[in-house]
């Protein structure tokens, strides 16, 4: 077991430099979502229009693992379709099995392919993913 | 006590995890089994399993007398009055679940109080808050010290003739505080309240008389305590538990089943609806016998000096948060290591074949009063030496190292 598979630089750039945490407007939609593993707490908040991602932030307690992703999804689905956002959720699962998975211009993400070998931590991984998909799917009601 | 000669009979203890002697930390969650519990319970599904109670024949009666002489150890044990005090669970959390559902739900009303504190495991947290739901009753706190104790005072002060129910962990799973059990039962009783304490941390670790603290209900897991998993015990005064309703029904613990009426066993038969954990009864019995053995004051004696050790060795690493009184601790050290989360600790130290827990150690209400969400814990038990603590510290020294350059 190597931890440089698991930390690697990109994850501890996005660790030490989160992207698009804080908080949007009230308008925003919110998700709060727990890792009942840990306690730890995300709060995404998604401004949506006309079928797309305009923004999106996050905010809340977490490991390096887990806020490197939610950095790293914020950065990813700004400007996405529902539809694409959800195609990149569908491909980050893909990736947490160990699936080779390309992420295109969001490249930074497929850093987080380690996680696949330490089990216990897929779940701070796909924290905000589970919160981005619950968002949308509220969106489609 | 010989730890050496202690560890050899632990088989799981001597192997390598990441290319590391295994340094298993986490006894508090689940504790390792030696070798006299594994093979207790291979003999039993080797030569003596039947169903208990039932058979007339040889093995029935064999398996009965197996399950029924691990009643009378655990009895012996905590030192309770006799084998029918003593209700066999899946383990802590059935245990208290059982209280709360049929004697707090039965007894409590409006106007009535829980009383429980802030420090509990959610086994001894969430029964209550939903009994108090259910009954209209008031869930009162016995609010905590700045280190996490609770003072008799505060005790004297939230427990009133209106309290039903007062329930108390013995020992903190987070904090490592010995609660003051039988001085709270005192209060509990002047206020003709019963007492109901969760020895989840306390049983596998300290000589537990339930006579001298007098407590109403106690409950305790055998995982934690050598034991198998899914096997636990509940010890309630007998004419409490004679009086309570049971919560399953089925199997074995009736007395007379008409079409519309039926009758229960005495207990503890008819809390025991349905074919027990036989096996885990039997496994239950050897962990007693083994911790006896080697004297339950002996093991606690070295666990005090473990924590002792662990917590000196800690204190020396920069950033180092320890959760806790320092002194009346049991055999685990909670802490946070700087901004680094307990995840990421947990990770790097297993990295190094060392077994810590990190989370909320099914804590949420006092983590949120140690304002954290979630922190590292080491626990100790009697196979654990000075050395796997050294190992811990010089982990944690590197897991240091490793966010300081990751993040730095």
């Amino acid at each position: 077991m190597q931890l440089d598979d698991l930390y690697r630089r990109v994850i501890m750039d996005h660790y030490k430099n989160p992207r698009n945490r804080g908080t949007l407007n009230t308008d925003a939609v919110t998700i709060n979502l727990n890792n009942p593993t840990c306690g730890d707490r995300i709060s995404l908040q998604l401004q949506v229009e006309d079928g797309k991602v305009i923004d999106a932030k996050f905010s809340g307690e977490g490991c390096s693992i887990s806020l490197s992703s939610a950095s790293m999804m914020t950065e990813a689905v700004k400007g996405k379709t529902y539809e694409e956002a959800l195609g990149l959720a569908e491909r980050f699962s893909g990736l947490m099995k160990g699936e080779d998975v390309d992420f295109e211009e969001n490249e930074d993400i497929e850093a987080l392919s380690g996680v696949n070998k330490f089990p216990a931590r897929i779940k701070c991984a796909t924290l905000a993913w589970n919160a981005l998909r619950k968002g949308i799917e509220q969106q489609h009601v | 006590m010989n730890i050496e000669a202690v560890r050899e009979q632990f088989p799981i203890l001597h192997q390598q995890v990441n290319g590391h002697p295994l340094v298993y930390l986490d006894s508090a969650a689940s504790s390792q089994k030696p070798r006299s519990v594994i093979d207790a319970v291979s003999r039993y599904y080797e030569l003596d399993h039947a169903n208990v109670h039932r058979g007339v024949h040889t093995l029935g009666s064999r398996a009965t007398d197996a399950y029924e002489g691990a009643r009378e150890k655990v009895a012996k044990f905590l030192n309770a009055k006799s084998a029918e005090e003593i209700v066999f669970t899946r383990g802590t959390t059935t245990a208290l679940n059982l209280v709360a559902s049929s004697y707090a739900r039965s007894v409590c009303k409006e106007g009535d109080e829980i009383v429980i504190n802030q420090m509990e495991h959610h086994a001894n947290f969430i029964p209550w808050q939903q009994a108090a739901k259910a009954t209209g009753a008031t869930l009162k706190f016995i609010p905590l010290q700045p280190d996490g104790t609770i003072s008799l005072a505060d005790a004297e002060q939230t427990i009133t003739p209106n309290t039903k129910v007062v329930a108390m962990t013995y020992v903190s799973n987070v904090l490592g505080v010995v609660n003051p059990i039988k001085e709270i039962t005192a209060i509990a009783h002047r206020n003709g309240a019963v007492m109901v304490v969760d020895g989840a941390q306390s049983t596998p670790h300290m000589k537990v008389d339930v006579q001298d603290l007098d407590c109403d209900f106690y409950a305790l897991s055998g995982h934690k305590m050598c034991g198998p998993t899914g096997i636990g015990a509940l010890y309630g005064k007998k004419e409490l538990l004679s009086n309570m309703e049971p919560i399953e029904y089925g199997g074995e613990m009736i007395d007379f089943v008409d079409l519309y009426e039926s009758t229960w066993k005495e207990a503890p038969y008819r809390f025991e609806g349905g074919t027990p954990i036989i096996a885990g009864a039997v496994g239950l019995g050897a962990a007693i016998d083994f911790l006896e053995q080697i004297g339950i004051d002996e093991i606690d004696k070295h666990e005090r000096r473990m924590a002792a050790y662990a917590y000196d060795k800690l204190s020396t690493i920069d950033d180092i948060t320890i959760y806790g009184p320092k002194a009346n601790r049991v055999g685990l050290v909670t802490f946070n290591l700087g901004d680094i989360h307990p995840h990421d600790v947990s990770t790097v130290l297993d990295s190094y074949g060392i077994a810590i827990r990190a989370g909320h150690h099914c804590c949420q209400p006092l983590m949120r009063w140690l304002n954290v969400s979630a922190t590292a814990r080491a626990s100790f038990y009697l196979y654990n030496n000075e050395e796997e603590i050294d190992r811990l510290v010089e982990g944690l020294i590197r897991t240091k190292e490793f966010f300081g350059h990751a993040i730095g």
